[in-house]
């Protein structure tokens, strides 16, 4: 299942960090991508909320260190 | 839902599937950019655009753009306008650089004590305060206002924009808010009209963002997780349309609004086709709902001509059937003193249109061009990118939505001289000459996939071959009206060879589109009846149609194709159909030409751009 949210994941980083060949991977944080700063994040949260059909709550924005724990939130939330 | 209308700028194209490889192709290229922008983009790839465009503006500059500095002063987290002002501005022809204030120090920046915009020189500025940065007072709130704007003529000396305030979704006692002191509603609603009182007669603008939330609900403006996440001031989901309305502003700040509406008319300014239907069966006037539909969109046309636009009209139609209803149809709100050029024929659009331009002595930047064909809306994007093509929905009541939205016409103010500018177009609703052709027309039919399937008549298309028969009279060789059991009479015969014809192409299925019935006379092969629909004129149809003619008469054994032009006062169209098919004339007598193809001579032009599939 978490297979399946990477590759979900994979055209929405291309598309808010506009970088091709990004590797969306459970240890990629902000400091490996250039363009991953405050402004692009909420983007990417927006990007990924409307793909997943999910909301972030406020304390959530931000509670992730690495994709692999942004990943596990969003199984948290879809399985409810 | 309604909003999603406002939300995804639906009066705009898609952008291209493959939007980031279009991107990288058009790096460093101002025409690719601008072709780019004038797509609905979302937040992400309005970054990725504004990127090129920065790099563009370094690199090489811009030769078609106007370069506009906009300095922003606004309430909290502001930082993301920047990338989503530069790349919309392309959309209207501007060059906008923007640099935005210190986080959340509106007063300190405007009354000098923080710095801003050193070494920037804005031509304009941004203010945009909200109701969580003003006093609770809405005198108060303007007093403050006011100290901001004086501090900023101080600094700068330059014109602003005064943003709105948008109230939040939620009452405090309920529909009272709207005049009980102390709530949000009362509040926005004071500060706004202040704002709006401050603005006329002056050389500052206004940006009515209540309007923009209603519009896409203010539930979606809001959004109290990334208000207390960032500070941003409203939604991201809104940046796109929000950038779209404040560059409209710049773009009349610079003089950039458009100044002309062409205009189709079947379809668009009617119900149906007045070349086929006549003038008692265009749908218009009321009554009807879909007349009443084509009545608003008539009243919009006469409405933005009241305050200054030019009309012109853009019809593939016969001159004379064109302007019938604009002199005889009693519920036609539009006439022909209306309309400054009437370009009626069958020319290509995007040479009619440039033939417009010309005429009235206008940019193609100056026009936007609304036809409800999305083919005909394509070709004109495709040959004249400055012309501004809204998309319009199939429901002819959602028309004008999708024309007064898109923005095209952002006026700052209701001058005399606009009104005597339409005068002086003279609207004599005269025909010019196309001087140029404007398009190779043939390259680009290649890109349109167009698939056409043949086959003789059967019961499944026998309701609307009949339809078709009886009611086609442009492009009708011999207009000769056929009831349903004689149609199924000539499927039935060995004497006759019968043809349907369906077209589908990127734009969608058009459903069937000719009919063809041939009498097989041995050696000889008589076309009795010959039609087609307009809409799918200009595509090389009628040469498909011919080869597969020659194709199956060859095969019968015969010799000659024979086919026969019947003029009518509908059908001047098709004079010249098989001239331009290679047939030779034998006799042209003025109620009756007949035409005739040696099959031997028959050389079949091999780069028709179809795929079709032709089913015995």
């Amino acid at each position: 299942m978490s297979d399946n949210i990477y590759s979900r994941l994979a055209p929405i980083f291309e598309e808010v960090f506009d970088e091709d060949d990004l590797e969306v991977t459970a240890e990629l944080t902000a400091n490996d991508v250039a363009e991953w700063d405050s402004l692009s994040h909420i983007r990417l949260i927006i990007a990924v909320e409307k793909e997943f059909g999910v909301k972030f709550r406020t304390t959530e924005v931000n509670n992730f260190r690495n994709v692999g724990e942004l990943v596990e939130m969003l199984q948290a939330k879809t399985s409810a | 839902m309604a909003g999603d209308f406002f939300l995804n700028l639906n009066w705009l194209p898609k952008p291209p599937e493959d939007f980031r490889q279009n991107l990288k192709e058009a790096q460093g290229d101002e025409a690719a950019l601008i072709r780019l922008s004038t797509t609905a983009l979302n937040l992400n790839q309005l970054n990725a655009l504004a990127k090129r465009v920065v790099a563009a503006r370094a690199d090489v500059g811009f030769r078609k753009l106007t370069p506009v500095r906009l300095g922003v002063i606004g309430f909290g987290t502001n930082d993301f306008l920047a990338a989503a002002l530069t790349a919309t501005g392309l959309r209207f022809g501007l060059d906008v650089e923007v640099q935005i204030a210190p986080f959340n120090q509106m007063a300190q920046v405007c009354a000098g004590i923080a710095p801003a915009f050193e070494g920037f020189d804005p031509d304009i500025i941004l203010l945009a305060p909200d109701q969580r940065g003003l006093p609770g007072d809405s005198a108060a709130a303007l007093d403050e206002i006011d100290r901001m704007r004086a501090g900023i003529r101080q600094q700068w000396n330059v014109p602003v924009i005064y943003q709105g305030l948008a109230q939040f979704p939620q009452s405090l006692f309920g529909n009272h808010d709207v005049f009980l002191p102390g709530t949000d509603r009362q509040f926005c609603n004071a500060v706004n009209a202040g704002l709006a009182s401050r603005v006329a007669d002056t050389d500052d603008l206004f940006l009515d963002t209540a309007t923009i939330a209603a519009n896409t609900g203010l539930a979606i403006w809001h959004d109290p997780v990334m208000y207390g996440h960032a500070k941003l001031p409203f939604s991201q989901d809104v940046v796109p349309l929000y950038a779209d309305n404040l560059c409209r502003l710049l773009a009349a700040f610079r003089g950039k609004s458009r100044r002309c509406l062409v205009l189709d008319l079947d379809n668009t300014l009617w119900g149906g086709v007045i070349g086929d239907d006549g003038l008692g069966g265009i749908q218009l006037g009321q009554g009807d709902a879909a007349g009443e539909a084509f009545i608003d969109i008539q009243k919009a046309a006469l409405a933005l001509r009241d305050r200054g636009i030019v009309l012109a009209v853009c019809s593939k139609n016969d001159d004379a059937v064109a302007r019938l209803p604009f002199r005889d149809h009693p519920d036609m709100l539009l006439r022909e003193e209306h309309i400054a050029v009437f370009q009626a024929n069958w020319d290509d659009k995007a040479s009619n249109i440039k033939a417009i331009a010309d005429a009235l002595n206008l940019g193609l930047e100056s026009l936007v061009f609304f036809d409800d064909n999305p083919m005909e809306r394509d070709i004109v994007r495709s040959h004249l990118p400055q012309v501004a093509v809204p998309e319009l929905p199939e429901e002819p009541a959602l028309f004008v939505r999708c024309l007064l939205n898109a923005g095209y016409f952002e006026a700052l103010f209701l001058s005399d001289a606009d009104k005597l500018r339409v005068a002086d177009y003279q609207a004599n609703a005269r025909r010019v000459e196309i001087k140029e052709q404007a398009a190779d027309l043939d390259s680009y039919l290649q890109t349109l996939n167009m698939s056409a399937d043949l086959r003789a008549f059967d019961e499944a298309g026998m309701q609307r071959i009949t339809q078709l028969i009886n009611k086609s009279n442009q492009f009708n060789l011999t207009t000769r009206r056929y009831s349903e059991p004689e149609v199924r009479g000539f499927a039935d015969s060995d004497e006759y060879s019968t043809w349907q014809v369906r077209l589908s192409d990127a734009f969608g299925d058009n459903g069937m589109i000719s009919v063809v019935i041939c009498r097989k006379l041995g050696a000889v092969w008589e076309v009795d009846t010959w039609l087609m629909s307009c809409r799918v004129l200009g595509r090389r149809v009628e040469e498909l149609v011919l080869s597969c003619l020659v194709d199956a008469a060859a095969a019968a054994g015969a010799e000659t194709l024979r086919g026969v032009y019947i003029p009518t006062d509908r059908n001047g169209l098709v004079k010249d159909h098989y001239r331009k098919l290679g047939f030779s004339p034998v006799s042209e007598a003025e109620d009756e030409s007949v035409w005739e193809l040696s099959l031997t001579d028959y050389s079949q032009s091999d780069d028709l751009p179809f795929t079709m599939q032709v089913v015995e």
